[in-house]
């Protein structure tokens, strides 16, 4: 990877702690590491391992419990709650392995949710932009359909949309394939080949190794710590995946 | 912070769940109305006991012999004999805030009429005795001025006399019933009272002219007790000092001498109403406060469960970027609208249960924009508190702790 390419997150020595009752957990024991813009990185490691807790880090979710993060190169860790909160709203897309769509909610309303929040945007901006990103991961003909009349592979290309509209730095991906079948997750990789294309910087946590073959670099994560950070030079197209699956698999 | 979008996000999320909006504003719309209805009712209540004492006479007036002594003095039998049929005249004459006045004199005895007796007493009074004890002559009538002149042996019967001596059903009216010996002829029969709150039978009574009584039965020249009522009951006290006045010019008293008589309003009366409606008031206070208790609490809760079972969906806003002031403001509004529309509905409920209440049961109502206001306020403002605390603490935890929320 280039060096002149500009950081976008800075990861030094993380640490995470939970108390659970009598014991601390330590999810993260040092974790240190650099992305760079427009990379397409997967987290891997076991079940239990600290992706979860390391990615929340990143989308600014959770709070460590010492080390520095600096994001677009600014310090995390000093911010007050108010200026992570708009960070989240401009900087990163967050996209959860369990969707979290609003209940009961069209698919625009729910692409619209974050630029709610952001008072650049007036109804019409909202609207276009997530119009836009509705389109871009092939839902441009689904706009009033609500969360509970989609299938799981259509909630996640929603999920994916609210993560594109405010136009992030970064985004992060916790297992967003983890409740899918072969095919559908198969159709969200592609489109997460196709972002990272137009520019986007992905991360994108799986515990299925398969998946490391379409992204660039991976990190592998045991206890939580960094075991291996290596850069794939093979990358495997999504598109060609998909196309070779047997088409009478669940549809 | 952008208050037209947070009001399209509180909108959306009341529209989008009707039914828990609806179970939240049950909880206030009942609250409200329960408590405007119970005190209603209470209050209603306590005013129609208040106007059952005033109808006894509370404006009533007794002018007794004697000095007021308490303590168990004795009175002398001198002290006893000071009240005067030319009192009662003068008083009748000059007093200017009096409604009617009218002597008594009483002697107990036996009542005969064919084989029944009946033990009670007879008064002797004038005609405004029946409107100074509210009493109605219901068959027959009163007896008059020349009956009074003549001394007459006439008298008007209470139902419970009646209802002893004439047990075969005869009609009172033209009867002649004894008295120590002396005939009397019923003139009229008085409508029925019933008991009074104190447990009193105000139908035993029988009233004769009270010269009649004076004169034939007694032989005395002197009064045992003159009533009178007061114009209005604020105006008893005037009446009071008025009489007093006359009454010391009457008998001659110099300044510095004691009074020789004693004048009362109806003590016991004006006693039992305060504390009557004392009671009443601590009553309709502990009912009011244990209405919008029980109210508090059910709001309180259907409004904490249901904005707590949302720390999801506040996790989720958070994640996307809305402050912790923004998710506030959405609860808040969200809590306002729900609590000031059910409170509203309460108020528009709780009247017409009141009115239902009345219309069906015929419960005496009475409602009190006091209960209307403090039950509105009390269950807004617990509405709209437990609609925002618990959306403070969830926003006030890190966005993943409150996505995790179950
Ligand atoms: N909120 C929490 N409280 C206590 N322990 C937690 C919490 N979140 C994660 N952990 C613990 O931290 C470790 C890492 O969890 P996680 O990051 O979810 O792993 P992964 O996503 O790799 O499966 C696990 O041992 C897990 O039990
Ligand atoms: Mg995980």
């Amino acid at each position: 990877m280039s060096q002149e390419k500009k950081v976008v997150i800075d990861l030094q020595n993380i640490r995470r702690d939970f108390i659970v009752g009598e014991e601390t957990v330590r999810a993260l024991r040092g974790v240190s590491f650099k992305i760079y813009e427009g990379e397409f990185v997967t987290i891997m490691g076991k079940s239990g391992s600290g992706k979860s807790t390391l990615l929340n880090t990143l989308g600014c979710l959770d709070t460590p419990t010492s080390g520095e993060y600096y994001l677009d190169g600014v310090s995390v860790r000093k911010m007050s709650k108010n200026e992570r909160a708009i960070l989240r709203n401009r900087k990163i897309g967050f996209v959860f392995q369990s969707y979290n769509l609003l209940a009961k909610t069209t698919a625009i309303e729910n692409v619209e949710l974050p630029l709610m929040y952001n008072t650049k945007y007036n109804s019409k901006q909202r609207r276009e932009a997530a119009i836009q990103a509705l389109q871009m991961v092939g839902l441009g003909n689904r706009l009033e359909h609500k969360s509970n009349q989609m299938s799981g592979g259509q909630m996640q290309r929603v999920a994916i949309a609210r993560a594109l509209v405010n136009n992030p730095a970064v985004i992060l991906a916790d297992e967003a394939t983890g409740n899918l079948d072969t095919r559908t997750s198969f159709e969200i990789l592609v489109l997460f080949q196709k972002l990272w294309k137009d520019g986007k910087t992905i991360i994108f946590v799986t515990h299925n190794p398969d998946i490391a073959q379409y992204s660039q670099r991976n990190i592998f994560l045991a206890d939580g710590k960094v075991k291996d950070d290596t850069v794939n030079n093979h990358i495997l197209s999504a598109e060609e995946g998909l196309a070779a699956l047997p088409k009478n698999e669940e549809d | 912070m952008n208050w037209s979008n947070l009001f399209k996000i509180a909108l959306k999320a009341i529209a989008n769940n009707k039914l828990r909006t609806f179970l939240t504003m049950l909880g206030i719309i009942i609250g409200v109305a329960s408590v405007i209805t119970m005190l209603a009712i209470g209050q209603g209540s306590k005013q129609s006991i208040q106007s059952q004492i005033s109808k006894m006479g509370s404006n009533m007036i007794m002018i007794m012999p004697g000095a007021e002594r308490r303590g168990g003095v004795r009175m002398g039998s001198s002290d006893m004999q000071t009240l005067k049929i030319s009192d009662y005249n003068t008083l009748k004459e000059e007093c200017t805030y009096l409604s009617a006045i009218s002597p008594s004199v009483s002697s107990g005895g036996q009542f005969i009429f064919g084989g029944n007796n009946y033990s009670s007493s007879i008064s002797g009074v004038s005609q405004d005795y029946l409107k100074i004890r509210q009493l109605e002559v219901e068959d027959g009538e009163m007896f008059d001025d020349t009956d009074i002149a003549q001394s007459a042996k006439v008298c008007v019967i209470g139902k419970t006399i009646a209802d002893n001596l004439f047990t075969a059903g005869e009609n009172p009216v033209g009867q002649i019933i004894r008295f120590k010996n002396m005939p009397f002829t019923v003139i009229g029969v008085l409508k029925s009272k019933g008991y009074n709150t104190m447990g009193q039978d105000q139908d035993d009574v029988v009233l004769a002219p009270f010269t009649t009584v004076m004169k034939r039965i007694l032989s005395v020249n002197y009064l045992s007790m003159i009533y009178a009522s007061a114009i209005t009951e604020g105006q008893t006290q005037e009446a009071i000092n008025e009489i007093s006045d006359i009454l010391r010019t009457n008998h001659k008293l110099q300044d510095g001498k004691a009074d020789n008589f004693n004048v009362r309003s109806q003590e016991e009366l004006s006693s039992m109403m305060t504390s009557t409606t004392t009671s009443m008031t601590i009553l309709l206070a502990c009912v009011a406060g244990i209405s919008l208790i029980v109210g508090g609490i059910g709001i309180m809760n259907i409004m904490y469960v249901s904005v707590t079972e949302r720390t999801k969906e506040i996790g989720l806003r958070m994640s996307v970027g809305a402050r912790g002031l923004d998710i506030l403001t959405q609860f808040l509004i969200e809590a306002v609208m729900i609590s000031i529309t059910g409170g509203l509905i309460g108020v528009l409920l709780g009247v017409g249960a009141a009115y239902g209440v009345k219309f069906f049961a015929g419960w005496p109502i009475a409602i009190q924009p006091m209960s209307v206001i403090l039950s509105f306020a009390v269950c807004s403002i617990t509405g709209i508190f437990f609609g925002w605390y618990p959306a403070k603490k969830a926003a006030n935890l890190d966005p993943i702790e409150a996505i995790r929320y179950e």
